[in-house]
């Protein structure tokens, strides 16, 4: 019994270092500005877009950097055709606008790219490889492809924590999620920052593309994986790197857990058909976070003065 | 009598001044036609009543706004408008009426955060946290330490601001424009809202601020006895035109001026 649930749970943990990676796209924005950026999702469907159409025309390698310059290009665009115009607006004015940034890029994205499924192939190896022979019976079965893309995306996570966390952009970053106005008085240069933040959760959206993308096809539910990144930030905290990642692993192998282990219990006891647990047990897991610690676990507790 | 605005006085002695600036939001013209200088070294009082356009001229001074027609003269260097990155790097700090700080984080990186411009190191040596990076900020934390001691809040300096009573905001508020080592302090209202005593000891600061370090202030009050004490001249706004111009006593006797606070029919 224990090989199965072990394997489910590896299983889980990599599908969950992809969910962090999204997850983190949202967290970059929010502690820039305060702003659940709808668009995320969006932006990796886009991304994927990108690296898929480009790479029919050039070599992979070349495909993917034309595409980190289509991202920043599209994080400047961002911020001189909508951010630049909202300084010091509500944070429900700028979640808005990304509102609309989303369902232009969903459509621009097929103006530009065309609406059919394609696929990303990035020389993965696909054969499903048994470790642990000699503990398990039969091994552990893992898939390397996940393997390699929970490397890339632990790398990204760890690069980007330790930019964020250390620096004194960091500080930067809070004073502008915070106040803009105070912000830039005190000299910190605003749209610089937005521009960058844009940029880098922009490269982090395509890089979940690609990996999302090589997984599942590059068609438009793509951006739907973003929902997944609800419930991650729920548990994660809005505001923190480490609580997406952590997030990201409990969402990840819970939800495979819970669809092994909790299925057939469902099904023995209440006779249930005891299936697609995984869809709902993130929302579930959250929903159950909001009424006990709302902040999430990593992220700050806000105190308002009444 | 002194000499009102720009007239006999040494071009080297204004660090800065604004002239003929208007500014309108749609069909609410908030300025008009507005010309007045800060003297280096000055306490520079801005009053009116409500609605009379003080804190959109601040506004104006350090780059949010930017008004239609007019010049700002800082340091030498005329511009149709400031950026407030320019002004913030120009010298130029300021407090907001409503106490603008970043709430979540504690007194010491608000402070610490008025320190952004005057640190240089690369991003490189701050992830290392060694050599010159740890000097600089070592360095920035004795000068912030400094200004904490200065305003006499050091027992809360760990404390996030937004917990803070609104007094001590302010103060902090103000800690952060001086970590800047502004050569203009640019304050909203800074007593607004204080009780008696909280009045008393932010009069103090400003005073200190501008006798110690020789910083020039210009700064936005509605209690008039505080103006009258504080400031070396002071400038009248009504319905965004200037009303007034010169030193506490002149201003005070001025029919203008007392119309404007009195009110007459219009």
């Amino acid at each position: 019994m224990l090989g199965p649930i072990l394997e489910t749970l590896i299983g889980g943990l990599l599908t969950g270092v992809l969910y962090s990676l999204v997850a983190l796209g949202f967290v970059l924005i929010f502690k820039a500005s305060g702003v659940f950026n709808f668009a995320q999702g969006v932006m990796v469907l886009f991304a994927a877009l990108s690296v898929a159409r480009l790479s029919e025309f050039f070599p992979m390698p070349i495909a993917i950097a034309l595409a980190v310059v289509v991202m920043i290009a599209l994080a400047y665009a961002i911020e001189f055709l909508v951010l630049r115009r909202l300084v010091n607006q509500e944070g429900i004015i700028l979640f808005m606008a990304t509102l609309g940034v989303t369902y232009f890029l969903e459509g621009f994205g097929q103006t530009v790219w065309g609406s059919d499924i394609y696929k990303i192939d990035l020389g993965m190896p696909k054969n499903p490889i048994f470790v642990l022979e000699s503990v398990f019976p039969g091994g552990l079965l893992i898939d390397p492809s996940e393997l390699i893309a929970a490397l890339i995306c632990a790398i990204m996570v760890v690069a980007l924590a330790i930019f964020f966390q250390v620096t004194r952009v960091g500080r930067a970053l809070r004073a502008v999620a915070d106040d803009h106005q105070a912000a830039q008085s005190v000299g910190i240069p605003l749209n610089q920052i937005w521009l960058m933040v844009w940029a880098v959760a922009g490269i982090v959206a395509l890089v979940a593309g690609m990996m999302w993308g090589a997984k599942l096809g590059v068609q438009f539910s793509l951006s739907l994986v973003a929902l997944k990144a609800l419930p991650v930030l729920i548990l994660g905290g809005f505001t923190s790197i480490p609580g997406a990642i952590v997030g990201g692993l409990i969402i990840g192998a819970g939800e495979k857990l819970a669809e092994v282990v909790l299925g057939p219990v469902l099904i023995r006891m209440f006779d249930l058909a005891g299936g697609g647990i995984e869809n709902w047990f993130a929302y579930v897991l959250a929903l159950m976070f909001l009424l006990v610690r709302p902040q999430g676990l990593f992220g700050e507790k806000i105190i308002e003065r009444v | 009598m002194r000499a009102s605005a720009g007239q006999g006085v040494a071009a080297g002695d204004i660090v800065l001044s604004v002239e003929d600036v208007s500014l309108g939001f749609g069909g609410v013209q908030a300025l008009t036609g507005v010309s007045f200088d800060i003297r280096n070294g000055e306490i520079r009082a801005i009053i009116g009543p409500n609605g009379a356009g003080k804190t959109s001229m601040l506004n104006v001074i350090n780059g949010f706004y930017h008004p239609q027609s007019g010049r700002i003269t800082f340091k030498g260097k005329t511009r149709s408008k400031m950026r407030p990155y320019e002004a913030a790097r120009g010298g130029i700090a300021r407090t907001f009426q409503n106490v603008a700080l970043f709430k979540g984080m504690t007194a010491l990186d608000n402070i610490m955060a008025g320190r952004t411009l005057k640190m240089h190191r690369g991003v490189l040596w701050q992830i290392l946290r060694v050599g010159p990076a740890l000097a600089e900020e070592v360095e920035h934390r004795l000068k912030v330490e400094e200004i904490i001691d200065f305003l006499e809040i050091a027992h809360i300096r760990k404390i996030p601001v937004g917990r803070l009573p609104y007094g001590l905001q302010k103060r902090v508020e103000l800690g952060r424009a001086l970590a800047m080592e502004p050569n203009l302090l640019l304050l909203d209202e800074p007593m607004a809202g204080m009780n008696l005593e909280e009045k008393e000891d932010m009069s103090r600061f400003i005073i200190d601020v501008n006798n110690h370090f020789g910083t020039t202030i210009a700064l936005i009050e509605h209690d008039m006895g505080v103006v009258m004490d504080l400031s070396d001249r002071v400038v009248v706004l009504d319905y965004g035109r200037k009303i007034a111009d010169g030193t506490p006593d002149d201003v005070k006797r001025d029919q203008k001026v007392i119309d404007a606070y009195l009110g007459v029919g219009h």
